[in-house]
């Protein structure tokens, strides 16, 4: 309950640093040079102001909503149902061979 | 012909008053000469459309027609129809062709209608005026000025000027209503669940939903009788009995109890909305209906959490545009994830980014909790408001938009104020609920411009969109707003 408490502080007060933009464009496969990086900088954070009005919300004891339905998901019976398509699908690739996607080579 | 209701332009098709083909036809004269400023379809094949009509009437000869047989109608380029160019608006998809229909355009194409083409949007649906287009912004019918609303632009513009009988669109944060009322047009999104969203390009999956755009009620009725129905390739697409959504258009209103949220006339709502929204409710409560006054507290908080929620699930959803399997790949690269990074930063616009970013760090690794579970703690909040709420009443009713449609480049370089403009009709969309906007009247012409559209916002119970549009159409049976048209077309 303390660690949560703290993780509220640290949203609350913290505005985004250089390094922390960096980080999730990492994470997202997005290059960015560091003109957008500051650019982007800037923006989030003024998004991150309007998203912290949030934190004043006593929500303990509020079940978590992750969905616009509270119903369970369907199950069907594992069968195939799909046709095999790979050359129409295969069609529309940047670059295939030999029924294969290409990309750069991973492993030396 | 152009303001035909569908149901009167079935009826020319049936008696043999106009063809398809040449019904289809005239649409794609009136495109081919009013596209080029509009910029609402992104791509028409006339060829197929024709093909599609010749079809039709060969079903209308043999008496096997439908309610929308012969119909041209457009579809908004988020859904997947097979051989067609579907852009969602991106560079990334710029050149892919569709290799299967989504399930709306199924549905269409059994029942018969024509498709006019695909129309513009905001990039994968991320935006509220059409701006953020990879292919340039929608332009406004009523103004060509201003911003037509977004994300679904192309369409509500489409409809305005009568370049399509009736146009399909998706709603994530408000996408089909905002535009509805920027141009003047009627719009529904129904309760999540209702339409299958198989071959809707993801933004938002647990608040994407489909519905139609169409000059009346009447017609948004007639076009979710094809669009709703059970899809079991969408998970979330609930198991109901079909329903005929036209069936309570005309039960009169007597005793019908009007919800206004006391928040959603405070501060932030233009004057000149705010009086065309009271007039809408004057012309209620002469059609017997009653109003009470109600709150829903939390709606101060949709906004935020929205740019929570939405942004975390975009960045799941758009982790699929990898440049390996379909979709624009970068020219030059070193290795695998300099690929990747170069695709996507050369291949997605700023705003879809943007959203990516925030949604990533929503995410991340020590503030799951602080950002993404709370939201969705808030989100059961707002959703409760709306559940005690209609405890009061049958429907929920104020502006869809605070304000007329602003001026293209007005609101460009502050996300926080775009994100602003859908501050009426995000919070529908957290609780899954239905919700639509009709015209209601025009706001005060501005120092440059004509008088633009103003929506009145209709909010119902869970799947009572044939009570809504029983409400809508009343209205538009005793007013004559939705049947205006912008000057020119």
């Amino acid at each position: 309950m303390i660690l949560y408490q703290s993780c509220y502080y640290k949203a609350f007060t913290m505005s985004l640093s250089t390094a922390d933009v960096q980080k999730v464009a990492r994470l997202a496969r997005l290059a960015m040079n560091n003109t957008e990086i500051e650019a982007a900088r800037t923006q989030l954070s003024g998004i991150f102001e309007l998203i912290e009005e949030m934190q004043a919300v006593d929500t303990s004891g509020i079940e978590p909503m992750s969905h616009a339905q509270d119903l369970s998901q369907r199950l069907r019976e594992d069968r195939v149902t799909e046709t095999d398509q790979r050359e129409l699908f295969q069609s529309i690739a940047p670059q295939v061979e030999a029924g294969l996607y290409l990309v750069p080579q991973v492993i030396e | 012909m152009l303001n035909y209701s569908l149901t009167q332009l079935g009826a020319a098709l049936r008696a043999k008053k106009i063809s398809s083909v040449e019904l289809t036809q005239l649409y794609l004269d009136r495109i081919a000469a009013h596209n080029p400023v509009l910029n609402a379809y992104l791509t028409v094949d006339a060829k197929t459309s024709l093909t599609q009509a010749a079809a039709a009437d060969a079903l209308l000869a043999q008496g096997r027609a439908l309610p929308l047989t012969g119909i041209p109608i457009a579809q908004k380029d988020i859904f997947c129809a097979k051989g067609w160019r579907t852009t969602c608006g991106s560079k990334m998809l710029s050149d892919f062709i569709a290799p299967y229909d989504a399930h709306v355009v199924e549905q269409f194409n059994k029942a018969g209608a024509i498709n006019l083409g695909k129309t513009n949007m905001d990039e994968f649906a991320m935006g509220s005026s059409n701006e953020t287009s990879y292919f340039g912004p929608v332009k406004n019918p009523w103004n060509h000025n201003a911003v037509p609303g977004g994300s679904s632009g192309g369409a509500a513009s489409a409809v305005a000027a009568r370049l399509c009988a009736a146009a399909t669109g998706t709603d994530t944060g408000g996408s089909i209503r905002q535009p509805a009322a920027l141009c003047g047009i009627t719009g529904i999104k129904p309760t999540y669940g209702t339409v299958s969203r198989y071959g809707m390009i993801a933004f938002a999956s647990s608040l994407d939903q489909a519905g139609p755009m169409a000059k009346s009620a009447e017609d948004c009725a007639l076009m979710l009788n094809v669009m709703a129905g059970f899809d079991e390739r969408d998970s979330t697409s609930l198991l109901r009995e079909k329903e005929d959504y036209t069936r309570d258009l005309n039960r009169p209103l007597q005793g019908l109890r009007i919800g206004l949220p006391r928040e959603f006339f405070a501060e932030g709502l233009s004057n000149d909305v705010a009086g065309r929204v009271q007039d809408a409710i004057a012309e209620y409560k002469k059609l017997g209906a009653v109003v009470i006054d109600i709150s829903l507290p939390n709606s101060n908080l949709a906004v935020p959490v929205y740019y929570v929620l939405a942004p975390a699930e975009a960045s799941s959803n758009l982790s699929r545009f990898d440049g390996v399997r379909y979709g624009y790949r970068a020219p030059e690269y070193t290795d695998l994830a300099d690929m990747y990074e170069k695709s996507r930063a050369q291949g997605f616009g700023e705003e879809v980014k943007r959203r990516i970013m925030i949604g990533t760090y929503v995410l991340s690794h020590g503030y799951y909790d602080a950002y993404y579970l709370q939201a969705q703690k808030i989100r059961r909040l707002i959703a409760q408001d709306f559940t005690d709420a209609f405890k009061q009443c049958d429907v929920i009713m104020g502006p869809t938009s605070p304000s007329t449609a602003f001026n293209l480049g007005d609101k460009g370089d502050d996300p926080v104020q775009m994100y602003l403009s859908d501050i009426y009709t995000i919070a529908v969309n957290l609780a899954g609920l239905p919700g639509m906007s009709i015209p209601c009247g025009f706001g005060d012409p501005g120092a440059n411009g004509p008088a633009m559209p103003a929506g009145l916002q209709i909010i119902g119970n869970y799947f009572d969109e044939a009570r809504m549009l029983n409400a809508a159409h009343q209205y538009q049976l005793a007013t004559d707003w939705h049947s205006k048209q912008p000057n020119g077309i």
